[in-house]
């Protein structure tokens, strides 16, 4: 079996799993998102009384963080009565960040468990050897009733990366370049395990962008095994203990994809589609003006995407009528770039600091786009108004891209301002 | 569940996300009316307000794909949309669908075989499609036991409520 099938199989009391097959199983830890008052309403409309297990399941309120409307804030009063009612244990509120930073930094993600959210980048704890996905707010009512939810038993697809990135290279780059390869549908109802030297060696937050993007070659899950720095990340912070799951060296996968990070460049998903990607050496030579520059979300706005701008925009200043927001993805992600002086950095370049969230990601406030206007982004999603007008245009990057393109007002390598150091 | 549906037909393209069928700007709402009247808001604002009662959308591939929001099974539902028809749903707006109750049903060349305003008539136990003004028949994908025993209870909170609602 591979480790995701187990995961499944220990879950749902079995010895074993296979693709294909409808296996009902606990969830460890799910998560509510705040555009989600509907699951409140359908856990009443179920019967509903209390939570399962209070100490497994929370609200994270970070698409409104702080509200914008009456509206919002009334849903978020809703919320935190239901949160106060169930005395759930975890309650993450308006001053913490984006949910899936914030349930990592909090402990409640670690290997072999099962983490369902009402977000569809729940695909991002893949990271940390967990089985992460994403629901609506019906089947999130149902979670808190039962504290179970039916899985289809996914076929799973291996995306082998093998290789170090060269300069200007992040795995941003190496995410989309994958998704252009396999498409927006490419791995529908399927889960992606990401293999590979260059995995084996990679950050976690390298790990969380690039299993976050899963999502949107419509992957149900995604995996990576854990490497010594998953292990540490979640040594003295995991708030259970946890079994690191493994695949059985005789599994066969449904497909391989192989690919050499060594020979990739960077690169962006161009409007409106996110698998619409290309070489930044043939977009750069179009001259694409640009109006805003995004830096942040649940898939770029950790630390080290963060420092990766502050890198570039070090003592210059961007564009007089230009502007560059930037949010980070958590309380803990502020705290760190503010002692590491970046968030001086950017602001003396002329960036915008917003609280962390998720901001403009989705379109709802602060950073909203007019028609006509075109905005580079280290987010997850360029489709068509999904950051404020149908008619504005959105490019997705790396937040290295998206800093070196913002300083110079066009669509930019950000390699004309690294020197290998800075990489 | 009715299994005979009948509806004039509303067709869009391949990878429709779920901020073309219900933009992020409008995500506050909570009311089920008013979330209807702004479904397919990302193509025109004036598809809802004209959507016929019990029509069926017809897509290409990866319907739904993008956010998990409940509110684009919704958005369809309170339109007035009687199924779903696709080459293929993205995962999480499938459960979503079937979750409340919304046929959606893997149908294969559906969105070349049907234009804007014609009327198709589908049959949900035998998977087949009509196009009544040309007569063609296609056959559709079967859905699962687990979504079919959804979508007969007429969703899945009427199967919720009967192990959870205290009589």
């Amino acid at each position: 079996m591979h480790a995701i099938e187990k995961i499944l199989a220990k879950n749902s009391g079995r010895a074993s799993v296979r693709a294909g097959e409808i296996v009902t199983a606990k969830v460890d830890f799910a998560e509510i998102n705040d555009l989600y008052l509907q699951t409140v309403t359908s856990f009443y409309e179920m019967g509903g009384e209390t939570v399962w297990d209070n100490t497994r399941a929370a609200f994270v309120f970070d698409h409104y963080a702080p509200c914008p409307t009456i509206k919002t804030a009334e849903n978020h009063q809703a919320m935190r009565e239901f949160a106060k009612k169930n005395d759930l244990r975890y309650h993450f509120d308006i001053n913490t960040g984006v949910c899936h930073q914030v349930m990592a930094e909090a402990g409640v993600i670690y290997p072999g468990m099962i983490v369902v959210a009402t977000d569809s980048h729940t695909t991002t704890h893949g990271a940390f050897g967990a089985l992460g996905t994403g629901c609506g707010a019906t089947d999130m009512a149902c979670i808190l009733l039962s504290g179970e939810m039916w899985f289809r038993v996914p076929e799973i697809i291996e995306v082998r990366l093998d290789g170090q990135p060269p300069v200007g290279v992040y795995p941003k780059d190496v995410v989309l370049t994958v998704l252009g390869k396999l498409r927006a549908d490419g791995a529908v109802y399927k889960a992606i395990d990401f293999t590979g030297s260059y995995i084996d060696s990679l950050d976690v937050p390298g790990r969380m962008t690039i299993c976050n993007m899963a999502v949107e070659m419509g992957a149900k899950t995604a995996y990576m095994q854990p490497n010594d720095a998953v292990l540490a990340y979640v040594k003295d912070r995991a708030v259970r203990p946890f079994e690191v799951m493994h695949t059985d060296e005789d599994f066969v996968y449904a497909e391989s994809h192989l690919f050499d990070v060594s020979a990739m460049e960077p690169v962006l998903a161009c409007p409106h589609s996110v698998d619409n990607v290309h070489p930044i050496s043939r977009i750069e030579p179009q001259g694409i003006e640009l109006n805003q520059g995004y830096i942040g979300s649940c898939t770029n706005g950790r630390t080290s995407d963060i420092a990766q701008a502050a890198a570039i925009l070090k003592g210059r200043r961007i564009p007089k009528f230009a502007r560059l927001i930037v949010v980070p993805a958590s309380a803990a992600v502020l705290q760190e770039c503010m002692d590491k002086g970046y968030i001086q950095t950017l602001i003396d370049a002329g960036a915008t600091l917003v609280s962390p969230g998720c901001a403009a990601c989705l379109g709802t406030h602060e950073g909203i786009l007019a028609p006509g206007e075109v905005c580079i982004t280290s987010t997850n999603r360029n489709f068509c108004g999904r950051m404020g007008s149908n008619r504005a245009s959105l490019y997705l990057a790396s937040p290295a891209t998206v800093a070196a393109s913002l300083l110079n007002g066009r669509i930019t390598d950000p390699r004309r301002y690294l020197t290998r150091k800075e990489s | 569940m009715q299994t005979l549906l009948t509806g004039k037909v509303l067709v869009v393209g391949d990878n429709v996300d779920t901020d073309i069928i219900y933009p992020g700007r409008f995500l506050e709402l909570t009311d089920h009316k008013q979330i209807g009247s702004h479904c397919l808001a990302g193509i025109s604002e004036d598809i809802a307000p004209s959507f016929p009662k019990g029509g069926i959308v017809v897509a290409g591939r990866n319907f739904g794909c993008g956010s998990s929001r409940e509110h684009a099974p919704i958005a369809l539902i309170n339109m007035g949309a009687g199924a779903v028809l696709a080459d293929s749903f993205a995962r999480i707006f499938f459960r979503n669908g079937i979750n409340l109750g919304l046929p959606l049903i893997v149908c294969k060349g559906i969105s070349q075989r049907v234009k804007d305003g014609q009327t198709l008539t589908v049959d949900i136990d035998s998977g087949r499609v009509c196009v009544e003004e040309t007569g063609e028949v296609l056959q559709s994908e079967p859905l699962g036991d687990k979504a079919m025993e959804i979508l007969q209870a007429g969703g899945i909170k009427p199967l919720m409520r009967r192990r959870y609602q205290r009589s």
